[in-house]
């Protein structure tokens, strides 16, 4: 009934939290269960943490370029809270809370961005595909993983990810409108952040909304406020219970605010006014879920601190970890290129030992 | 055994590959209640279902996309691209994803799909209906890349490439599709990936080609052997990986080469086999390894076409300036 009531070609928006944190949709609330609250909730300050860390550590030289997910925790979260630990996650690349969420240790978000493979090696157990830079092309492959369900009988569904920018590629349309035709079990997420690098969303499209974009492919779409967790919660399982049930995809616009740089490569200041930054970042998802979840006692401001410095430890542990285990052995670079190494590669990896002085 | 040409050769491999895995899942546009323009994979839709085989939009880069997410999660696509002048859009996803899938997740996620698509020129076909983009392919490491000529190889390629782990795209010489029939068996079996065939032996020069271009080089090899020339005729069957060693062997045999191929000339696998050539077997050349091939530029439409196609007697005039070199 989320979707039914808020079409987006009639300009309205899901939200449950303002935000200062205050209840403002009563009808669709309901008590989400407290332990998932504070895991939701750990889980956004974890990634907050890791991103001003990484932050730090990237300008001491001691990781490269990586895109931060600052501000963007809750509609992720949400998202991955509102689904099954055996369904699937398609990750565009700012996805670092629902990699979290999802299980996949820090340590190998910390080696992807260090420059290591390994980091995208997703553990056997996580139903996760790594994470990939092209924009966009991940919607045809969540369409590809939904429809295979249909022959392995398994009642899992896909979430997947995009920015704003990423609505004006090809594929975009491509994978919603393959996934509508199929009944595809996918659940499209737009991650409207406001900016694609500096490109704002104003000249990204005439659209009035992104998420009308998913009426022309007939699936249910809908405009959710993203930096609100109950919003974003409850839409995604109504799309989720829908999807599941065999009535395929649904597409949801999270509205949302890019609180840092596009990479560490990027200076924001350049495209993004002071009242601007100061709007978004008013918007914040942790501080409107920390405000609810004090006033409903659920948290005390001692548990909070208690939880920053439980993620700052972990954010060191893993980045120390990563730094140790952040060595490629030059077999690596061959031996993944097919499942077994032609005779062509078996020379030229022959011929690189002799190059490296006999190594591995 | 039973005689069928290539696109019946093609059409059994199939159906009976479908027949024996259930993992198989056949698409693509119109490759589903019609059989695909050219029938490649007519009557599987009635036989296995719409579940198995469908018509899919019209969409290159989600035909591929979404066949890269079927294979992860354990399916078997294979996809049909109409022309492989339509494969640009989705270019992308089999060279940036389809390719990449394993290397990028350290072996985790592996995309062992089919992409079948015919090539080539010699039907007088509209514009981006006539291409060879084989080294374009070629030239990304992660795919796999075959091209039979003939119905024994077609049907056998084509079980070896629905089995291998790694994505393979499959190249039909269209030109060729019914030009003529072979006897093929009717039970499943293999033709290597990666295995060049000797169809000819000969002592005086080594010719290698692939795809349309064998018959017209069987053709001029039988009025050059009537001259008494001879000529080691070599179908590379698999353009990646290239088997070397069939390339060196011969050479050392003969000490001549000639590369012929319909794709333009420049940054072609002409000039990669040449390069084998030379890096394998310089001191026994007693010419230079030469490369006869499409010219650099845009495919003709059908009025011009002619000036553009390699025939037999192009051919024969490139292998006797070779021989009295």
């Amino acid at each position: 009934m989320i979707f039914e009531n808020h079409n987006p070609l009639e300009g309205k928006v899901f939200q449950i939290l303002d935000k200062t944190g205050k209840v403002v949709n009563e009808k669709y609330y309901k008590d989400i269960d407290k332990d998932m609250l504070l895991k939701m909730y750990r889980c956004m300050v974890l990634s907050r943490i890791q991103d001003e860390w990484a932050l730090k550590f990237q300008r001491q030289g001691r990781m490269l370029t990586f895109a931060p997910t600052l501000g963007q925790e809750g509609l992720q979260v949400a998202s991955m809270a509102a689904c099954r630990e055996d369904d699937w996650l398609v990750p565009a690349f700012r996805s670092n809370a629902a990699w979290l969420y999802k299980g996949l240790p820090m340590k190998n978000i910390f080696l992807y961005w260090c420059g290591n493979e390994m980091g995208s090696k997703i553990p056997d157990h996580i139903n996760m595909l790594p994470i990939v830079v092209p924009i966009g092309t991940q919607f045809n492959h969540a369409t590809g993983v939904g429809m295979s369900f249909r022959y392995t009988k398994e009642d899992k569904v896909v979430v997947t990810y995009i920015g704003d920018g990423g609505t004006s590629e090809g594929e975009f349309y491509e994978g919603i409108n393959f996934a509508g035709v199929m009944n595809a079990p996918v659940i499209f997420i737009i991650q409207n952040n406001q900016f694609a690098i500096s490109t704002s969303v104003k000249s990204q499209t005439k659209a009035k909304t992104l998420a009308q974009k998913g009426i022309a492919a007939g699936i249910p779409s809908i405009k959710v406020d993203g930096n609100d967790i109950f919003a974003m919660y409850f839409a995604t399982k109504e799309a989720v219970e829908n999807a599941r049930s065999g009535n395929g995809p649904s597409l949801i616009e999270a509205v949302t605010y890019r609180q840092g740089p596009h990479t560490t490569a990027d200076d924001p200041t350049i495209y993004r006014s002071e009242e601007e930054h100061l709007e978004g970042m008013s918007k914040d998802p942790i501080i409107r879920t920390k405000n609810f979840l004090i006033e409903k006692g659920i948290l005390t401001e001692k548990d909070e601190e208690k939880i920053r410095e439980e993620c700052k430890k972990t954010v060191f542990e893993e980045f120390e970890k990563a730094d140790q285990e952040n060595i490629t052995p030059l077999e690596d670079i061959f031996k993944y290129t097919y499942k077994e190494m032609t005779e062509n590669l078996k020379e030229q990896y022959e011929e690189a030992k002799k190059l490296e002085g006999g190594k591995n | 055994m039973g005689a069928l040409n290539n696109i019946e050769a093609l059409n059994q491999a199939l159906d009976q590959m479908m027949e024996k895995d259930e993992k198989i899942v056949i698409y693509g546009e119109d490759a589903g209640f019609e059989g695909g323009v050219f029938r490649a994979t007519k009557g599987l839709q009635a036989k296995y279902g719409k579940d198995r085989c469908f018509d899919s939009p019209l969409t290159e880069a989600a035909i591929i996309g979404t066949g890269i997410g079927m294979a992860i999660n354990g399916m078997k696509p294979v996809l049909e691209i109409q022309f492989q002048g339509f494969l640009f859009p989705g270019l992308n996803q089999l060279l940036v994803h389809g390719a990449r899938f394993r290397n990028r997740s350290r072996g985790r996620f592996t995309v062992p799909m089919v992409v079948r698509m015919p090539y080539g020129g010699g039907i007088r076909a509209l514009e981006h209906h006539s291409e060879s983009i084989e080294a374009i392919l070629a030239h990304t490491p992660g795919l796999k890349v075959v091209i039979p000529s003939n119905p024994y190889d077609t049907k056998g390629l084509m079980i070896s490439a629905i089995k291998d782990p790694d994505p393979v795209v499959f190249l039909e010489p269209k030109r060729i599709y019914r030009a003529f029939k072979q006897e093929v068996p009717e039970e499943l079996y293999e033709v290597p990936i990666g295995k060049a065939r000797i169809l000819k032996e000969g002592n005086d020069i080594t010719v290698v080609g692939w795809g349309a271009m064998i018959p017209e080089i069987q053709s001029a090899v039988k009025d050059l052997e009537e001259e008494g020339i001879s000529v080691e005729l070599i179908d590379l069957r698999t353009i990646s990986p290239i088997d070397k060693e069939a390339i060196e062997n011969s050479v050392k045999k003969t000490g001549r080469f000639l590369v012929v191929h319909e794709a333009v000339k420049s940054f072609g696998v002409g000039a990669e086999l040449i390069s084998i050539v030379n890096e394998k077997a310089f001191l026994h050349l007693e010419c230079p390894p030469t490369r006869l091939t499409g010219y650099d530029i845009t495919i003709p439409l059908a009025k011009g076409e002619g000036y553009f196609m390699i025939n037999p007697e192009k051919i024969k005039s490139k292998v006797k300036e070779l021989i009295n070199y």
